[in-house]
């Protein structure tokens, strides 16, 4: 019986290889406080701007704190923004769009045009905008981000709500004169729990991505706080002198939305069969 | 057709006039002190009130509104805070800066996307469309600044083939130009490359697969001349809708690309603006990305409409 679990991550390994880095990923964030060597604002003045050694696996940068610990400690703003992010594009999505499939006619037109001018801005352009206003902070961040993901969300449901809600047991529910919450949250969305799971698996990733990209552009959390895209930022200028304070931040964004982009991919080609 | 565009391009000002109200609220009403945000925390409650007269802050919002959008359509931009200058002039030297970006990467982009494409949907599964979907996948799930640090390193640093600043000296050469905004362009390349690819490879798969393709296999027409003649006109069509859905990504990938390069397009002026609170200078920069976003998208489906022989009969008899 156990084995039955197992059975998706053999048909697809892309889904197990991926799986695999955002656990890895996982485990390393939530023990950060056991594995690294120092604490990550920790500044050792006698080791500034060091390359890789023994002491300090992925060097020190200009203030002599250690990367290697900046890295780990960063995971885990990651692992609070993205799920919380999506969670919210997923409650606020799934609603809006099951709404407009369920109630239809001008509802469903004024709620799409609605989404259509949202979507007319470049996701960075309005979290930019937002968050200039809002003021950087990890509540902010999630915010805006889940905000921005709604109306994507929210397409994504209304095309699967679309076809239950003509079906005959959504008919049934309503000639029961069961009332609209009732219909959509028991009765329509369990059968639109497949596509809206591929979804959230995507749009977790890009919301690495995107909180990344926030913290990259100074939007994000603070400094000195050791977020991933922040640090990138910081440490630019360093990219000659000292490549490997910006090289290994980099590189745990690029592990992390990469696990999740091969998870992506394949529950996408589970689902697709 | 004329009447599609002339369609088009009303559904494109409904669109726009719903983002310039999306844009002003964000940026004058939403949190309340527009002169707060500006000064910052320790600026006197008096000096903040004074800058918020002088924005015009202390009128309703919905005449200050039509005063700002009166202003937009007439050319008056509002002035920058920060920069000792007028929005709109400002804004649209810098955004042809970063068309000429964009350009660049779309002219790298588009060939080599398709050509991948094709190559992997004739084969599906083989070693290249392994390859190219490998490769594809994981820097299109990677933002834009981690690809460009990479490439820094990898092709600026440690080979020493291509300048790390993106912007050449004044009066450089075309060819000086072109070698300093590549990998600026190829970050925005690599970024976009493989939902395009994507694209192309699914429409060649279902295409051969067509019932054509087969009749024209079986009436002994030359493979050649079937993918060709065939398979190629129907696979690429809906190329051209998905690259104007890209140009968003290219868009928000401008702002990225042009703070980790240093290049001084509108993208890197919007960051500008961002972080020195300068909020009639961000506001003029996310209205004309938005703009140019949205005429692109519109001439992307205008191009389709009229390259689909359906679609353009269809329209003629309307």
């Amino acid at each position: 019986m156990p084995w039955r679990v197992l059975e998706p991550l053999r048909r697809s390994p892309a889904l197990a290889v991926g799986l695999a880095m955002v656990a890895a990923w996982l485990v390393t964030a939530a023990a950060a406080p056991w594995l690294a060597p120092s604490g990550p604002t920790v500044s050792d003045y006698g080791a500034l701007s060091q390359a890789p050694s023994a002491a300090h696996w992925f060097g020190t940068d200009e203030y002599g704190r250690d990367v290697l610990s900046r890295v780990l400690f960063g995971g885990r703003y990651v692992l609070l923004i993205a799920p919380a992010a999506t969670l919210i594009g997923l409650v606020l999505g799934a609603a809006i769009g099951m709404s407009a499939a369920y109630f239809g006619r001008w509802v469903d037109e004024v709620i799409m045009r609605l989404l259509d001018a949202v979507m007319a801005f470049p996701i960075v352009i309005l979290a930019l905008l937002a968050l200039t206003m809002l003021g950087g902070s990890t509540g902010n961040v999630v915010l805006v981000i889940g905000l921005v993901f709604a109306p994507l969300i929210a397409r994504t449901a209304r095309a699967a709500a679309l076809v239950e809600v003509r079906r005959e047991y959504v008919q049934a529910a309503r000639i029961r004169r069961e009332g609209p919450l009732y219909v959509l949250a028991v009765e329509v969305l369990p059968n639109i729990r497949g596509p809206l799971v591929v979804e959230g698996t995507i749009r977790l990733g890009y919301a690495v991505f995107t909180s990344a990209t926030l913290g990259f552009l100074g939007l994000g959390v603070q400094p000195p706080a050791p977020d991933w895209g922040l640090m990138v930022a910081e440490n630019r200028a360093l990219l000659t002198s000292a490549p490997w304070t910006v090289l290994f931040p980099a590189g745990a964004i690029a592990f992390v939305v990469v696990g999740f982009s091969l998870m992506a991919d394949g529950l996408r080609d589970l689902e697709g069969r | 057709m004329t009447r599609f565009v002339l369609r088009r391009l009303l559904l494109l000002g409904v669109t726009l006039l719903v983002a310039s109200v999306l844009i002003f609220l964000m940026t004058s009403v939403m949190p309340g002190n527009v002169g707060r945000i500006v000064l910052g925390p320790f600026a006197s409650d008096a000096s903040v009130a004074e800058l918020n007269r002088q924005l015009g802050l202390d009128q309703p919002a919905a005449l200050r509104y039509l005063q700002w959008l009166g202003g937009v359509l007439t050319g008056d931009w509002g002035r920058s805070l920060t920069l000792d200058t007028d929005v709109l002039p400002l804004a649209l030297a810098r955004l042809g800066r970063s068309l000429l970006l964009a350009g660049y990467a779309l002219v790298l982009l588009v060939p080599v996307a398709i050509a991948a494409g094709v190559a992997a949907g004739r084969r599906p599964g083989g070693w290249f469309d392994r390859l190219a979907s490998v490769v594809g996948l994981t820097f299109g799930a990677m933002p834009e600044f981690v690809t460009g640090v990479f490439l820094i390193v990898g092709l600026g640093v440690g080979l020493g083939w291509l300048p790390v600043q993106a912007l050449p000296d004044e009066g450089a050469g075309l060819v000086t130009w072109l070698r300093h905004l590549l990998m600026p362009a190829l970050s925005l390349v690599l970024l976009l490359f493989a939902y395009l690819f994507r694209m192309v490879r699914t429409g060649m798969r279902s295409e051969l697969a067509a019932d054509y393709t087969r009749t024209a296999v079986l009436k002994g027409l030359p493979r050649r001349r079937v993918i060709r003649h065939h398979v190629l006109r129907n696979a690429l069509l809906p190329t051209i809708t998905v690259i104007g859905a890209q140009l968003g990504w290219l868009v928000g990938g401008l702002v990225v690309v042009e703070t980790l390069f240093r290049y001084p397009g509108i993208g890197s002026l919007m960051e500008y603006a961002a972080s020195n609170k300068d909020v009639p200078l961000l506001a003029g920069c996310a209205l004309l990305i938005t703009g140019v976003f949205g005429l692109a998208n519109l001439a992307a489906d205008v191009v389709y409409a009229w390259l689909n022989p359906r679609v353009r009969h269809a329209l003629a008899g309307a």
